[in-house]
């Protein structure tokens, strides 16, 4: 039988696996996005999980906000990246450091 | 409650809402040419908005009064304490910025644009009484800034401050919602009212754990440490009205959201949190003020003094009383007026070409070339600070005494102390604008609208300003009585 807790290690898993994706990646901005996407995911996994946990549909409505408006996210990030990569001709990691950190 | 009496709650947000829209229609047909008007519309509806919520304030509305939308959406007098605020930092922004995009040849009509619709997500953060509210408030407040930061596309800093603030500010929201997800699951329900009575008799495990995760996603959006990494980096790299509006309008939303999540949602456990913004309060004073020593630019000192005011700031959430959200909303409109002076004197720096100077170097012996912003600038240092006759002392002086009169002794005298340190920095600029030979760097002639608004907010942090400390006072007590209303 699969329990709300099984839904809840799926979705921290993946929530860790997003933020380490944003940490570790030294490669590319694309993939930085990517683990964004990750992150969303789990959070979606939580509200839906609990909103059939609590028979509740505040959770459900809530993940169509966090769908909606990380497309809006996606497109204005993967936006500032090409005017980013126009300037710079390179999007890896390591080289956005123009500002020191 | 009606429709018709919600529409009427939220009336500055449909006017700003109406605004935009219509603004983008003429953003569309006017291009470039339009700038001009486009600018003066979006600071006239700004300054219209802060009018409309005004009497919300002066009549003090609280809890029920206030809620529109089924408890969806508060406009109660704390929110309209803080959309003021949000409002006239917003619409000085707007103001400031064509003398300095024009220039560049880089003024474009949505900059105005970009301002309305992230100070309209700032006005929906201020008033969330949902997580959802909160959401939305705060994703359209931070996806208008993320392009904000952007804006000058052809300049390579500027694109890398718009990326670096998207990949952190995205992290944080991840973060934020992770939390607000658990707070659901673990409590049951989405409105603060709902955590609050779900909370009541103690934090589960899991509705700990969204606490301090949603905690910690409003923690990255004041710039707190440890979530302060971005700041110095997007402050440099933004256009200098952007940063002007990064360390205004958003910095007064996010501080105004995270006490209503803290006081409102989880304020019958306080003990609980009070340990983590402690933490943040002392560490951000503390990194603030050695981060900002050895620093060479003046947008990048600036934005490791707002690090360690945001520290002063969070003393006050710290005492988790109405004297400590009274306090915080002074030092907050101190704040305000005190960092718009800043970069209002910083935008007046320019070299004989009309360049922006922003090097420290190049401001020594300033005050023998343009002493007028010169003195306006060293008033700014002093302010921040916390020096005595100047206003800004006032701000600390109320937040640590909230603190000593809700037991923090220990928290107020290190505070005391750590503000020792950071004056250090502040005064070396004052050394350097006074003592040093002129580098002659600054020649260039300013913009008679920088030197209107230098002047009047150089004058509210003078000595002046303690004539309104009375009325700051008891309208911040308002607010925060409007606060503490549920308990």
């Amino acid at each position: 039988m699969i329990g709300i807790e099984h839904f809840v290690v799926v979705s921290s898993i993946l929530f860790v696996l997003g933020v380490l994706g944003i940490f570790l990646n030294r490669k590319n901005v694309i993939v930085i996005l990517m683990a964004i996407e990750l992150i969303l995911l789990a959070v979606n996994i939580n509200l839906v999980a609990f909103s059939a946990f609590l028979h509740d549909l505040t959770g459900q409505i809530f993940a169509m906000f966090v769908l909606t408006v990380a497309a809006g996210e996606a497109a204005i990030g993967l936006a500032i990246l090409v005017i980013y990569f126009r300037g710079r001709g390179t999007i890896a990691v390591d080289d956005i450091n123009r500002m020191k950190g | 409650m009606d429709l018709s009496t919600s529409l009427r709650l939220v009336a500055p947000e449909e006017l700003m809402s109406f605004v935009s829209l219509v603004l983008l229609l003429a953003c569309a047909w006017g291009g470039d040419r339009a700038s001009r008007v486009i600018s003066a519309a979006a600071a006239v509806t700004l300054l219209a908005c802060a009018a409309l919520v005004a009497p919300t304030l002066g009549s003090g509305v609280t809890g029920p009064d206030g809620a529109a939308f089924s408890g969806l959406f508060s406009a109660d007098a704390f929110a309209a304490f803080a959309k003021i605020l949000i409002y006239l930092g917003a619409a000085v922004a707007v103001v400031v910025a064509p003398a300095f995009f024009e220039r560049l040849h880089a003024m474009r009509p949505e900059y105005p644009l970009l301002i309305l619709l992230a100070a309209l997500g700032g006005s929906i953060m201020v008033s969330a009484s949902n997580l959802i509210t909160l959401y939305i408030g705060l994703e359209l407040n931070s996806l208008a800034s993320y392009v904000l930061a952007a804006f000058l596309r052809n300049d390579e800093r500027s694109a890398e401050a718009g990326l670096k603030y998207f990949v952190l500010g995205a992290l944080a929201s991840g973060i934020l919602l992770f939390g607000m997800s658990l707070t659901y699951g673990f409590a049951g329900s989405t409105s603060f009212a709902g955590i609050r009575a779900a909370v009541d008799s103690g934090l589960s495990a899991g509705a700990t754990f969204g606490a301090v995760f949603v905690l910690a996603g409003l923690a990255f959006k004041i710039a707190a440490v440890p979530f302060h990494m971005w700041t110095p980096d997007v402050y440099e790299g933004a256009p200098t009205p952007v940063t002007t509006f990064f360390a205004t309008a958003p910095k007064v939303a996010a501080m105004a959201l995270l006490m209503r999540v803290a006081l409102e949602a989880f304020g019958t456990q306080a003990a609980v949190w009070r340990e983590i913004v402690i933490f943040a309060a002392l560490a951000s004073i503390v990194w603030g003020a050695f981060g900002a020593i050895g620093q060479a630019n003046l947008k990048r000192l600036m934005a490791y003094s707002s690090i360690n005011n945001v520290g002063f700031i969070l003393i006050g959430l710290a005492c988790a009383t109405p004297q400590g959200a009274s306090a915080m909303l002074v030092y907050l409109a101190i704040y305000l007026v005190m960092v718009l002076a800043g970069f209002v004197g910083i935008l007046m720096l320019r070299d004989g070409e009309g360049e922006q100077v922003e090097a420290i170097a190049d401001i020594s012996g300033l005050s023998r070339t343009r002493p007028g912003i010169a003195a306006a600038l060293a008033m700014v240092m002093f302010s921040l600070a916390g020096i005595p006759p100047l206003f800004g002392f006032w701000g600390k002086f109320v937040v640590f005494q909230a603190a000593v009169q809700a037991g923090l002794v220990p928290l107020a005298a290190i505070g005391i102390a750590a503000s020792v340190i950071g004056a250090f920095y502040y005064i070396k600029i004052v050394k350097v604008m006074y003592f040093d030979e002129p580098a002659n760097r600054v020649t260039g002639r300013s913009d008679w609208v920088h030197s209107v608004l230098l002047t009047v907010t150089a004058v509210f942090i003078s000595p002046f300003g303690y004539l309104l400390t009375k009325w700051l006072g008891a309208l911040a007590d308002t607010a925060a009585a409007a606060l503490f209303h549920v308990v």
